[in-house]
């Protein structure tokens, strides 16, 4: 894939790396009992620990330390058998301890790598430089108030987990395929909802820019990004920002940057918000973190199949292409849908082909519009393998079947019903078509007669005559059969 | 009255015995620290003694009676204790309530204990003379002369002065670098500062995380047994707690050092102690050697890095640790608000003493980028050499025998201007703070002034027992 962008002075390639911020799913917080469930009143979600009281004390809570080492594992990443955490000391109104705990110099995971697949069937490795545990901060609320902040403490305290890659990365486009599989492998793993919606995934976008084969140019990085949308918009506009700098004779100057959603931009922050010396130091409230073969050796056992080897299996087991296998185990949610449908009935696990198409093509687009995500499909994997079997017994057309979705989308209804209500059953009863087949033809006479003088294509006038008068019902292939059989008689 | 009021052991026995009431006994307390001029406590509450004395006479009459049932305590106030005022000494804290009870304190009422107030201390802690609290300066009860008051060493210098002055039995202390023992010396009275983990850390008021350590003072050494036994114990809200099961010390307490080998580290005979100093830590070797003890000569080569050592360590921890006080969330805050960061500057500048600031800046700047290899991660290393120094050391003696401070206690004022002198009192405790493990100041003997004097035994990790029993001895042979 050629990613280069042309610029005056010829073409330039963009080098992006990031750090993505997953927050851990778990019921409780890294270091306290508090729970971490999302959009509950402001500050009902704190204890003594997350508020930073006189004497309090952080206490690891072994889960999350389980879900990284999970993740660790899912990005083919080495799993460091002692980490360390460390304090990152800064002063903001939502950071009540005045330091954040985090891993510095001994992350939990180093280095790793995941496949991205790009169109036309390529895939693209990137490396993972690390990841490692921090706690989230609070939130600052400044709309609150015309005068005050307010300070929700709710986040305080909620492990998050920080994934670095290396600067491998070379469009908008591949970032966003990388953090889909990344989102996708914690949501396989079950250690990270993904969510960027709610803040549980967040992202910071490191981008420079330089003339193919030349030495890296100066990198600038975008703070806090939270949309995939949003993340492609400001990597085109910071890499355009960047080459009209150069191209007009001047430097880029290593500076963090803030994306303004609304105009699609980017700008420095500024120089105050970011003059930080963290002072990080290991943590003497918290003990290094240690972890055996054993440890590593009962997760890696309990580690569930990943979409790699799921896309895969469905391309081996299930023939599917490998766009549509790798379509339909992008998802974990989706990829779960597509396996209940198949386990329901004998029909649907004989047809794996016809099943992926009814939820690419079809399931896809009704959950799309409604914004409903698959998981909550009104469509149950039950109703889907009985439609699919409708089709194969050959009770229902593809067509009426079309029709028939549409109402168990919006009704919830099962199939079997909406037929039985709306008489939608195909008519493959030889006897009532042959009926139907005569009295077509005795009307049309003269189109036999042009028919059996060797106008073959008006065979589909004839069937399409019978199709009217059943509403669609008649069975296509046996009125094909029994047209052929009469006429030719 | 005074005589039966001298330890625990005899008035458990008084109570036992119906012959006096928790509340008699605290009406006592209560008048001797109302009539006491040492300023021993920063905060006192008659109506909650008397409520509380009246509560655990109500369990005495339907048949509960606790271990240290009414035996008044003083709590230092660096232990947040539910809803009483917990201050550290500071401005910035000078109206904090806790809603919540400190580990040891809670041990501590779950056994009978009747708290008669919140002890003096320096500033969050930090120094050696109980003179930089926010509340003033505690008075030492030797003082010998009206208009030459002295220090009563610090930083838990209210709880030593209290026990000195019978203001209570026992108090709680904590000792980051000395700050139980140096007191304990100045002011005449046991302190013991255990191994480090022994006591949880959950609900103190932090200084330095990795040394801070909880202990207490006491008249005899059965009492601090008693005490300490309680206090100790498994915390699972503290990550550095000790999962261990702690010795009936009390119970095994005793007297005989037969055979026990006493080390004399020579590093430790410096030309800068004062000559009655060094004199009386020979006489309680002698003693200790006359008693059956064995004492050989042993070296810690390190010790004298231990005080650059840990005033690099103990202001890093603590420049981070204070953060918290922000004016944000609770305690002082400024008036000014013009942005964060004003509010941030002027909220701390005038919360906090000098003490303090000057240590947030030296702790601040050991950390700092292009600093935290030469100071930090070098004094890293060298408390390593340290521990090892001591783990020698152990592998020859069961006991290690060295004066507790360098000086006697000293007149209010003096070495206040003088910030590295005042840190020097810390050069004989600071080494077994960095080694994390226990020591004990036990008194004996007078200066050349008549004032008391402190020896310190310094026992392996978790090894308390050892260290009390020799002070059990040196207490019997005075």
């Amino acid at each position: 894939m050629n990613n280069l962008i042309d610029g005056k002075t010829g073409k330039w390639e963009i080098i992006i790396g990031l750090e993505i911020h997953a927050q851990i799913l778990s019921n409780s917080k890294l270091f306290s009992n508090s729970s971490t469930k999302f959009g509950l009143k402001p500050n009902t979600q704190v204890s003594l620990v997350d508020a930073a009281m006189p004497g309090m004390l952080p206490v690891i809570n072994e889960f999350c330390i389980k879900q990284a080492v999970k993740t660790g594992l899912g990005l083919k990443a080495k799993i460091n058998k002692y980490s360390v955490f460390d304090r990152k000391n800064y002063f903001y109104a939502d950071l009540p301890q005045g330091y954040q705990i985090s891993q510095y110099k001994n992350p939990i995971v180093g280095s790793g790598e995941i496949q991205i697949d790009l169109p036309e069937g390529k895939s693209k490795s990137i490396g993972i430089t690390r990841l490692h545990l921090e706690q989230d901060a609070g939130k600052s609320l400044h709309d609150q108030h015309p005068e005050k902040t307010y300070v929700d403490l709710n986040r305080s305290g909620i492990a998050l987990m920080e994934i670095v890659s290396e600067p491998d990365l070379r469009s908008s486009d591949e970032v966003a395929l990388y953090i889909q599989k990344i989102r996708s492998i914690m949501r396989y793993l079950g250690t990270c909802d993904g969510n960027m919606q709610e803040g549980s995934l967040r992202a910071d976008i490191n981008v420079s820019v330089r003339k193919p084969n030349e030495h890296l140019g100066t990198r600038c990085e975008i703070k806090n990004l939270n949309s995939i949308k949003f993340i492609k918009q400001a990597i085109e506009f910071e890499s355009r920002r960047q080459i009209k700098i150069i191209e007009e004779g001047g430097q880029i100057e290593q500076n963090t940057m803030l994306f303004d959603s609304n105009t699609g931009t980017t700008r420095p922050m500024r120089n105050k918000e970011e003059a930080h010396d963290y002072r990080y130091f290991p943590d003497p409230d918290l003990q290094p973190i240690i972890i055996n073969e054993e440890f590593i050796k009962n997760l890696s056992e309990s580690m569930p199949e990943l979409p790699d080897q799921k896309k895969q299996r469905y391309i081996n087991e299930y023939s599917l292409s490998t766009y549509d296998a790798s379509l339909i185990t992008s998802d974990f949610d989706t990829a779960v849908f597509f396996e209940k449908v198949l386990k329901v009935s004998s029909h649907s696990m004989k047809n794996p082909k016809l099943v992926c198409n009814w939820i690419i093509s079809e399931l896809y687009g009704y959950l799309k519009k409604n914004d409903i995500n698959i998981h909550k499909s009104p469509i149950t994997p039950d109703n889907l393998s009985k439609m699919i079997g409708l089709i194969i017994e050959g009770k229902i057309s593809g067509k009426i079947a079309k029709n028939i979705f549409e109402e168990m989308f919006y009704s919830k209804k099962d199939p079997t019903d909406i037929i039985k209500e709306k008489k939608l059953e195909q008519i493959s009863d030889e006897g009532s078509l042959k009926n139907i087949i005569n009295q077509v033809l005795e009307k049309n006479t003269e189109k036999v007669l042009q028919y059996k003088s060797g106008k073959d294509r008006l065979l589909g006038f004839f069937v399409g005559e019978v199709m009217k008068l059943t509403d669609g019902k008649a069975n296509p292939s046996i009125v094909n059969k029994l047209l052929k059989e009469k006429i030719n008689k | 009255m005074e005589n039966e009021f001298s330890s625990i052991d005899k008035l458990l026995k008084l109570l036992k015995e119906n012959k006096i009431s928790v509340t008699e006994i605290s009406k006592h307390f209560i008048d001797k620290i109302k009539k006491s001029e040492i300023k021993a406590f920063i905060h006192f509450n008659e109506d909650n003694i008397l409520d509380n004395a009246k509560k655990l006479d109500d369990l005495k009459s339907k048949g509960t009676f606790k271990r240290i049932h009414g035996i008044p305590i003083g709590v230092k106030d660096l232990f947040c204790t539910k809803n009483i005022r917990t201050t550290a000494g500071s401005k910035i804290l000078k109206n904090f309530i806790p809603t919540y009870e400190s580990t040891v304190t809670s041990n501590l009422l779950n056994e009978g204990a009747l708290f008669v107030g919140k002890t003096n201390l320096d500033e969050f802690a930090m120094g050696s003379s109980t003179t930089t609290s926010y509340f003033g300066s505690t008075i030492n009860p030797c003082s010998k002369d009206k208009n030459k008051k002295l220090v009563a060493g610090g930083s838990s210098g209210g709880s030593a002065a209290a026990v000195s002055a019978n203001l209570c039995l026992g108090a709680t202390g904590t000792d980051t670098g000395g700050s139980i023992r140096q007191p304990a010396s100045f002011c005449g009275v046991i302190g013991i500062k255990p191994t480090y983990g022994l006591c949880s850390r959950w609900g103190i008021i932090a200084f330095a995380s990795s040394l801070d350590q909880a202990g207490v003072f006491s008249n005899n050494v059965k009492d601090a047994s008693i005490l300490l036994e309680i206090m100790a114990g498994y915390d699972n809200k503290d990550s550095t707690s000790a999962n261990i099961k702690i010795p009936e010390y009390s119970k095994n307490l005793s007297s005989n050092i037969k055979g026990k080998k006493i080390g004399i580290p020579k590093e430790y005979d410096t030309e800068n102690i004062p000559e009655d100093i060094k004199i009386n830590w020979m006489n309680s070797k002698d003693y200790l050697q006359k008693n059956g003890a064995e004492i050989i000569s042993i070296s810690l080569p390190h010790t004298k890095f231990a005080l650059p050592t840990y005033y690099i360590l103990a202001p890093a921890e603590a420049s981070s640790n204070l953060a918290r006080y922000d004016g944000v969330k609770y305690g002082f805050r400024s008036k000014i608000n013009d942005s964060l960061d004003a509010m941030y500057e002027v909220t701390r500048n005038e919360g906090f003493g000098a003490e303090v600031k000057r240590r947030i800046l030296i702790g601040t700047y050991v950390l700092s980028a292009g600093y935290y290899e030469a100071y930090y991660l070098k004094a890293q290393k060298i408390r390593s050499l340290i521990s090892n120094d001591f783990k020698e050391a152990f592998n020859k003696c069961d006991a290690i025998l060295t004066p507790t401070s360098p000086s006697e206690a000293f007149p209010i004022g003096e070495k206040e201007d003088d910030p590295i002198k005042m840190y020097l009192n810390d050069i004989f405790t600071v080494p077994a703070s960095l080694a994390g493990l226990p020591g004990i100041s036990i008194p004996f003997g007078n200066s050349n002034n008549g004032l008391p004097l402190g020896i310190q035994i310094i026992g392996r990790h978790f090894d308390e027992q050892t260290i009390l029993n020799i002070s059990n001895n040196l207490e019997e042979t005075i």
